[in-house]
């Protein structure tokens, strides 16, 4: 399911938050908002597919991999993504995401620079987990 | 305010607090510019002044605004032998961002008459924007060259000349680069970037020499009132983005194997003489060239657009100063002279008069600094001052500094109203982002001329001249 995902202030870049009932519905929610900076997820078409493993025990460093390497994959092959998934196995992550190539007909946000240490937090808050961090545009 | 002592009208002390470690930490401004930063901006430079190693005070530039780890405008020197550290956080993930200015000897009338063509060319030729890729596309075995050789890699390929190379810092190389440090995926993500000016407040302007602050600089520096310039500003792309993130987190929990208590994380951080420590710095100072090189690549596409259309024109390289730098310098400490690692995080380099690294031709006036402002009012030319070694280590402000958040701006700005406002002030504005025209909103930034006064009061870098926009193409 589609967690909630939005942005919060600080004074030079983007805070990002994402929401969900697991933890890796969290992370895939605020790969959500960093996304949406750099155009509009729904015109996104998938594609093609981009996967990657990590192993991380810490949650917070955890979710600025997960990001990064998300950030580093669309990148390196020149993709807007709009789709994300993402499985847990213990220390083990499973990620993948799905975009189409940049093109004239998506709009152009603000480039994401990478997610940082700055205001990271992920959190359990009542049934639902927060992940937030500041990512650099 | 209430923590800060005032020292002088424009310097401000946080005292050291030897409870938690933390030393002096000093900003630099004019009570009403201290007074707007950010309560981060305070936190964030006490922060850095309980690092390891650190010599003198933290300080705060003039343009300082809350960053992460490091505050924008942030400078920070530290003593290899004395356990200093070397840290991401306080280089960024851009590293080696700056600015390239180009003098072209035109007069604004000259160009005014071309100026929607030269926009329509600018913005074709010049790769800039999110998803937009360069024309040059390396090999890894060419991109390890650009990351050993910096700018001289791109002269070497005719893209540019030999007398660019001496405006530049270091002359365009940045020593102790090692690409075997960077791993493959940042080198992977370059192969298709060189040459493209990426996005954020990235930008390439054509800017009017509106006003002359210091004639004798002015002449040194080759400009004069109603002169054209060109300032290119943008960093070393998506390879300084993936190392600035790869060594993020191991880094992060290199400091903590290594027992260094972070006060926040993204202070990540290794002892210059550690393994991690060499690892970052070969890295980094590969990222260095990286960028030297792309701005000397945009600089050539620059020249060439401009020759096009004014086929006598000389576009010569003014200087390249980068903003999101550490650099091993030697810098008198109480008397001695000292090599330390001087991290500058949206802060500019600023050797004053006679300072050995100078060309020829500015030693006397001391080192070009350029102050970039927003789209919309305006830049500045600076030149080192002797008495900014004493002060900063030789550093000074880098840019106007934010003053509003960009959710904040997106909500008062919307950037096709943006730029035609901008239009009819006769500033040509050439974007694929109106979400960034907005976030880029000349009211989102401090008054570029109380900065640059205050950078000048504070005696770390001296007024040259004021520059107006007149076409700017946004990343």
């Amino acid at each position: 399911m589609d967690g909630e995902h939005g942005t919060f202030e600080h004074g030079a870049d983007f805070g990002i938050f994402g929401r969900g009932p697991l933890v890796e519905d969290a992370f895939r929610a605020a790969a959500q908002a960093v996304f949406a900076l750099t155009t509009d997820l729904a015109a996104v078409g998938p594609r093609e597919k981009i996967a990657f493993e990590f192993d991380e025990n810490d949650l917070e460093l955890a979710l600025v991999r997960w990001l990064n390497l998300l950030l580093s994959h669309a990148a390196d092959r020149g993709l807007a993504l709009g789709r994300f998934a993402l499985e847990r196995d213990g220390d083990h992550w499973k990620g993948a995401a799905w975009g189409e190539p940049w093109h004239d007909g998506l709009e152009r946000g603000t480039g994401v620079k990478g997610a940082t240490l700055t205001m990271l937090s992920v959190k359990q808050e009542g049934s639902a987990w927060e992940a937030r961090c500041v990512v650099d545009v | 305010m209430t923590l800060l002592k005032e020292v002088d009208p424009c310097t401000w002390s946080l005292a050291a607090d030897p409870r938690t470690g933390r030393r002096e930490a000093r900003l630099y401004g004019t009570r009403e510019l201290v007074a707007a930063m950010d309560d981060k901006v305070l936190e964030q430079i006490g922060n850095v002044a309980r690092l390891p190693g650190l010599v003198g005070a933290a300080m705060a530039m003039p343009d300082a605004h809350w960053g992460y780890g490091f505050p924008i405008g942030g400078v920070a020197a530290f003593d290899p032998e004395a356990g200093g550290i070397i840290s991401a956080g306080g280089v960024g993930f851009d590293i080696s961002c700056g600015i390239r200015c180009l003098r072209t000897g035109l007069a604004k009338g000259d160009v005014l008459k071309v100026a929607q063509k030269l926009s329509d060319a600018l913005f074709r030729d010049i790769p800039a924007g999110v998803g937009e890729g360069g024309n040059l596309r390396l090999t890894v075995p060419e991109l390890d060259r650009v990351l050993k050789q910096g700018a001289r890699w791109a002269v070497d390929e005719g893209m540019g000349e030999e007398a660019d190379l001496e405006f530049i810092e270091d002359h365009g190389c940045a020593k102790g680069a090692d690409p075997a440090c960077v791993s493959p995926l940042a080198k992977s993500r370059q192969l298709g970037e060189m040459g493209t000016l990426g996005s954020g407040n990235h930008y390439l302007e054509v800017q009017c020499v509106e006003r002359v602050h210091d004639a004798q600089a002015a002449e040194a520096f080759g400009i004069a009132e109603g002169q054209v310039v060109v300032s290119i500003h943008c960093g070393s792309r998506g390879l300084g983005h993936q190392i600035g993130t790869d060594f993020l987190v191991s880094l992060a929990k290199a400091a903590s194997r290594l027992g260094i208590a972070l006060p926040d994380r993204e202070l990540a951080c290794a002892p210059i003489r550690s393994p991690e420590g060499e690892e970052y710095l070969g890295a980094m100072n590969a990222a260095t060239n990286c960028a030297l090189a792309n701005r000397q690549i945009l600089a050539h596409l620059t020249r060439g657009i401009f020759r096009h259309f004014f086929r006598d024109a000389r576009v010569e390289t003014l200087f390249d100063v980068s903003h999101n730098t550490c650099k091993m310098e030697n810098h008198e400490v109480d008397g001695r002279k000292c090599l330390l690692y001087v991290h500058r995080k949206g802060a500019t380099r600023a050797f004053g008069p006679g300072h050995p690294s100078l060309p020829a031709r500015y030693r006397a006036a001391g080192q070009p600094v350029v102050i970039g402002g927003s789209m919309g009012t305006g830049s500045y030319i600076l030149a080192g001052v002797e008495t900014s070694e004493a002060r900063a280590f030789s550093s000074a402000s880098h840019g106007a500094g934010r003053s509003m958040s960009r959710n904040a701006a997106l909500r008062r700005w919307h950037g096709r109203e943006l730029i035609d406002e901008l239009a009819e002030r006769g500033i040509i504005i050439r974007t694929r982002s109106m979400r960034g025209a907005a976030e880029e909103a000349p009211g989102a930034y401090k008054d570029v001329e109380a900065v640059a006064e205050a950078t000048e009061r504070a005696g770390l870098a001296r007024r040259v001249a004021l520059l107006r926009p007149m076409i700017c193409i946004k990343g």
